[in-house]
């Protein structure tokens, strides 16, 4: 081990842990946005767009990220459409996880009872008010810690981004090996900045989760209609 | 100049060496699940075990592999293992030690929740029965488990299978790479080639893992029936 080199290497690696930070943070945003509107796309049973939404989240689900970033970085610009590395990152994570969030919605939506829905309707709330009231508030909590594990999965996933030539941490750990020969170093940087990056975000979700259960306990009644 | 793409995929044998690139990537899949199905049973019997120093080891290498990108396990194993114990793992053998290292901590927990979800009075009713421990666990226990297990671990399977895509990064020649080299020799002839290869390997992908996504979700709503 090379502590000195090792010194020397940090800013390189929080320089890519920053990017990579960035793009996931992007990508797990648009994956949110993407998986809301599947959601919503699905409650109000909105023809033809529902279907293509059923579509869209079995092919993102069945593929891995890795193709789906060759095909917009390397398969698109043959067809005209060019995207620089950082837009390919982002829209090929937030095509990933918006299935994975939109199937996180999904089973929160089932979580709650039928008969929530339809009291809201009997009161004379419209359906807007019905899902943005009492629907979406109920889904949401039930599905907290699935988005959590989803956050970390989709973190995880960024790793792949050197693929499209992004300096992100696995790209300068490559470097590294390849320039100095310091494996034992370089991988070492990888694993430790990987934990900077995922821990804190394992031991928040873990935290919200036991929140969330809690909120349930004893509410039990509500959550699963008996 | 877009139709013509096309026709790459078709020239000369390159469809077929596509699919034994897919081969390839599936038997990295299929291998490490397998290791991991055996594994993971043994684990996660042990993550129920009754010592609190046996879980607490069992944890603990399950959120190890849970928290690293598998593609970082895969570099210190195809970099990190060459140096240090002095062996060479070929690519394909370095993919199939990290997909079954990640593989049976996954399997572990889902065989651990399987065996949890079975009410205790099965157990006791094996007991109250005469049944040895061993009887009870063969007889009882495992079969429940089993058919709560099918679901989840198909599930699995596909992530393997989707996983395995990221081989390539270690020099493995599999579907992708084989596509990358059809793309280079077509570069100039048909320069909308990647177009359509890196399309049909989406694809491919996709015609895999689908047939198991959707008998996970069958199986699954049919144990939710049953029961």
């Amino acid at each position: 081990m090379d502590i000195e080199f090792i010194r020397e290497s940090i800013p390189l690696y929080a320089e890519a842990a920053v990017l990579t930070l960035r793009l996931a943070l992007l990508g797990i945003l648009g994956s949110g946005a993407i998986g809301f509107i599947c959601c919503l796309l699905r409650t109000f049973r909105v023809p033809v767009l529902k279907q293509a939404a059923e579509v869209y989240i079995e092919l993102s689900r069945n593929t891995p990220l890795l193709v789906q970033l060759f095909f917009l970085y390397f398969g698109l610009p043959r067809i005209g459409v060019v995207l620089s590395s950082e837009v390919c990152a982002v829209v090929g994570l937030s095509f990933l996880g918006g299935s994975y969030m939109a199937e996180a919605f999904r089973s929160g939506m089932e979580a709650v009872p039928v008969s929530q829905g339809e009291a809201g309707l009997s009161l004379g709330m419209s359906r807007h008010q019905v899902f943005f009231y009492i629907l979406l508030p109920q889904a949401a909590a039930t599905s907290i810690p699935v988005f959590g594990a989803n956050i970390i999965f989709l973190i995880k996933e960024t790793s792949v981004f050197s693929a499209v030539a992004l300096a992100d941490l696995v790209f300068v750990a490559k470097d590294f090996i390849g320039m100095t020969y310091r494996t034992d170093e370089a991988l070492l940087l990888l694993v430790i900045f990987y934990l900077i990056l995922i821990l804190p975000v394992s031991a928040v979700c873990a935290l919200i989760e036991r929140r969330v259960r809690y909120a349930q306990f004893g509410n039990r009644s509500i959550v699963s209609g008996e | 100049m877009l139709s013509s793409g096309i026709g790459v995929l078709f020239q000369g044998n390159n469809f077929l060496r596509l699919l034994q690139g897919l081969m390839v990537s599936l038997r990295i899949a299929l291998l490490s699940m397998l290791l991991s199905a055996v594994f993971g049973l043994f684990l996660g019997i042990a993550m129920n075990s009754k010592k609190g120093w046996v879980r607490a080891v069992c944890r603990t290498y399950l959120e190890t592999v849970r928290v690293m990108p598998q593609l970082v396990l895969l570099f210190l194993v195809y970099f990190g293992a060459a140096k240090h114990l002095g062996m060479n793992f070929s690519g394909e053998l370095s993919a199939v030690i990290v997909f079954t290292f990640w593989g049976a901590a996954e399997m572990g927990d889902l065989v651990r929740s399987a065996f949890l979800s079975i009410p205790a009075h099965q157990y006791e009713a094996g007991c109250a029965l005469g049944m040895t421990k061993m009887q009870v666990f063969f007889y009882i226990m495992i079969p429940q488990a089993v058919r709560r297990l099918l679901p989840p671990t198909i599930n699995l399977l596909t992530r393997m299978i989707k996983t395995t895509s990221l081989v390539v990064l270690i020099g493995v020649v599999e579907v992708v790479k084989v596509g990358k080299q059809i793309i280079d020799a077509s570069r100039f002839t048909e320069p909308s080639a990647a177009f359509w290869v890196y399309g049909a390997i989406f694809l491919l992908y996709f015609a895999v893992c689908y047939p198991f996504s959707r008998a996970a979700a069958l199986l699954e709503r049919k144990l939710r029936d049953g029961n």
